[in-house]
C-alpha cells in the first residue's frame, strides 16, 4: 500500500499530470489560454504516429507469440461485454433513460488512447516493458462498444437509434486515429529497429513533451466541458464516472493475467479497460443516436473519467498489474 | 445592373453530419453549395468551442447554398431528411445574384 501511496505520489508530480491540472484549472478560471483546433489535432497526429510506431517496433524487436492472437480476441470481447455492464450500473445507479445510459456504455466498453498513451509513459518513465502489440489491441477495442450500445437501444425498442448503416461502420472502421495507429504500427513494425533509429530524434525524444502540451489542451476542454456541463451531472452519474473504470480494469487484469501478459501489459490492458472514448464514440453516438444527451457523455468522458483515470488510476494500475504479476 | 431572384439556404449543422448533408444534397441535384466552418455558439443542448477539439462530435459547420426559387422545396425535403432528429438550424433568405445561369 505504501508504494502505492509513493507511486501515486509521483505520478501527480509529473509534469504531464501538472500540464493537464494547468489546463484545467486555467478553464475553470476562465482564463482565455486555448490551443488552436489545428494545433490539437496536428499533436494528436503526432501521439498517435509515435506510439504506434514504438509499438511495432517493440514487435519487430521482441517478436511476436500466440497471445497476439489471444490478446485482440480479448480485447473485441472486452469492448463488447463492458458496455453491457455500464449500462447495467447505469440502470442501477441513474435514472437516465435507456437511449442516454446506451450511449453512456458505448463510451466505457470503447477506449481514450490519450489515457493508452499517457499509461505507456508510466510504464516507461519506471522502465517497466509492454508487448508492443497492445497498440494494435487498443485499435481492436475502438468499434464493438458502439455495436454494443446500438443493440442495447434496439432491444429496447430501436426508438431514437438510426442504427448502423454501411456508411457509419465504414466511418468508424476507417476513423482517422485508428488508420494512423494500425498504419504506423506496420511501418515500425516493418522498419524495426533501424527504422526508429532513423527518426529517434523525432519520435522519441519530443514525445514527452508533445504529450504535455497535449494534456494541457485535454485539461482545456475537460475544464470548459466541466463548466458548462457540470450541472447536468447528478450524483450518480458521478459516481457512475469514478466507479466503472474500476471495474472495467478489473475486467482488464482478469483478462491480462488469463494470457500471461507481462506486468506493463498487464497494466496497459487495465488501462484500456478503464478508459472511456471522448474522440471516436461521440462521434458515432451523434450519427446513430442523434437524440442521446451529447453533453452527459462527453462531460462524463472527458470531466470525470479521463482526469480520474490520468490522476488516480494509472498509478493503481500499474501497482496492482506489478502486485499481481510479481513484477 | 440586371440581377435575378434566388434563395440563399443556410444549413448549421453537426459536423459529423456534413458528407451525409452533401451526398443527400448532391442527390437533390444540388451541386453548388459552400461549406463553412463555424467557431463556436451556444443553444438549446449548451455552449460549444472547437478550439481544442480533436474529435468532430462536438463541431458544427454551415452549408450555404444559393438556388433558384423554383428549386428550394426539392432542397428542403432532402436537407430534412438529414437535418431531422439532429442539433442544426436551418434558414431561408431571399437574395440577388448576377449570373443566374450559374444556379
Amino acid at each position: 500500500m505504501e508504494q502505492l501511496f509513493a507511486l501515486a505520489a509521483d505520478n501527480l508530480i509529473s509534469p504531464i499530470i501538472l500540464s493537464f491540472a494547468l489546463g484545467v484549472a486555467a478553464a475553470l478560471a476562465r482564463s482565455d489560454l486555448s490551443i488552436p483546433e489545428a494545433a490539437a489535432k496536428a499533436l494528436s497526429i503526432y501521439l498517435l504516429f509515435a506510439i504506434g510506431f514504438k509499438g511495432g517496433v517493440s514487435v519487430a524487436d521482441h517478436g511476436i507469440d500466440g497471445t497476439l492472437g489471444l490478446a485482440l480476441l480479448a480485447g473485441v470481447i472486452l469492448s463488447a461485454v463492458l458496455p453491457l455492464v455500464a449500462f447495467g450500473l447505469l440502470k442501477s445507479m441513474t435514472n437516465l433513460g435507456r437511449l442516454d445510459a446506451a450511449a453512456v456504455a458505448a463510451h466505457y466498453g470503447s477506449i481514450s488512447i490519450v489515457t493508452f498513451v499517457a499509461g505507456t509513459s508510466v510504464l516507461e518513465s519506471q522502465g517497466i516493458g509492454a508487448e508492443g502489440y497492445m497498440v494494435a489491441v487498443a485499435a481492436a477495442m475502438e468499434a464493438p462498444a458502439i455495436l454494443s450500445a446500438l443493440w442495447l437501444v434496439a432491444r429496447g425498442g430501436g426508438s431514437g437509434s438510426k442504427g448502423m448503416d454501411g456508411a457509419l461502420m465504414r466511418e468508424i472502421m476507417l476513423n482517422g486515429s485508428i488508420v494512423l495507429l494500425v498504419g504506423a504500427f506496420f511501418i515500425g513494425w516493418a522498419t524495426g529497429p533501424a527504422g526508429l533509429a532513423e527518426i529517434s530524434s523525432f519520435i522519441v525524444s519530443p514525445f514527452k513533451g508533445v504529450l504535455c502540451i497535449f494534456l494541457l489542451d485535454m485539461g482545456l476542454v475537460a475544464g470548459r466541458g466541466l463548466r458548462q456541463g457540470g450541472g447536468i451531472l447528478r450524483p450518480g452519474v458521478l459516481l457512475f464516472g469514478v466507479l466503472m473504470p474500476l471495474v472495467g480494469s478489473v475486467f482488464g487484469l482478469t483478462a491480462g493475467l488469463l494470457l500471461g501478459l507481462s506486468t506493463g501489459g498487464v497494466a496497459l490492458m487495465m488501462v484500456l479497460s478503464a478508459s472511456a472514448s471522448y474522440i471516436a464514440v461521440p462521434a458515432a453516438m451523434r450519427v446513430a443516436l442523434p437524440e442521446a444527451n451529447p453533453s452527459l457523455y462527453l462531460t462524463l468522458s472527458l470531466g470525470v473519467t479521463f482526469p480520474f483515470n490520468l490522476t488516480i488510476g494509472l498509478p493503481l494500475y500499474v501497482a496492482v498489474a506489478q502486485m499481481m504479476t510479481g513484477g | 445592373m440586371q440581377t435575378h431572384k434566388a434563395k440563399r439556404v443556410e444549413i448549421t449543422i453537426e459536423a459529423v453530419m456534413e458528407s451525409r448533408l452533401t451526398a443527400a444534397l448532391r442527390k437533390a441535384e444540388v451541386t453548388g453549395y459552400t461549406v463553412l466552418p463555424v467557431l463556436g455558439g451556444s443553444g438549446r443542448s449548451g455552449e460549444w468551442d472547437r478550439a481544442g477539439q480533436v474529435s468532430r462530435a462536438s463541431g458544427m459547420v454551415q452549408v450555404v447554398c444559393i438556388i433558384k426559387p423554383e428549386r428550394l422545396d426539392a432542397l428542403l425535403d432532402a436537407a430534412f431528411e438529414v437535418v431531422e432528429r439532429h442539433i442544426g438550424v436551418v434558414t431561408v433568405q431571399d437574395c440577388d445574384v448576377l449570373r443566374a445561369e450559374r444556379f
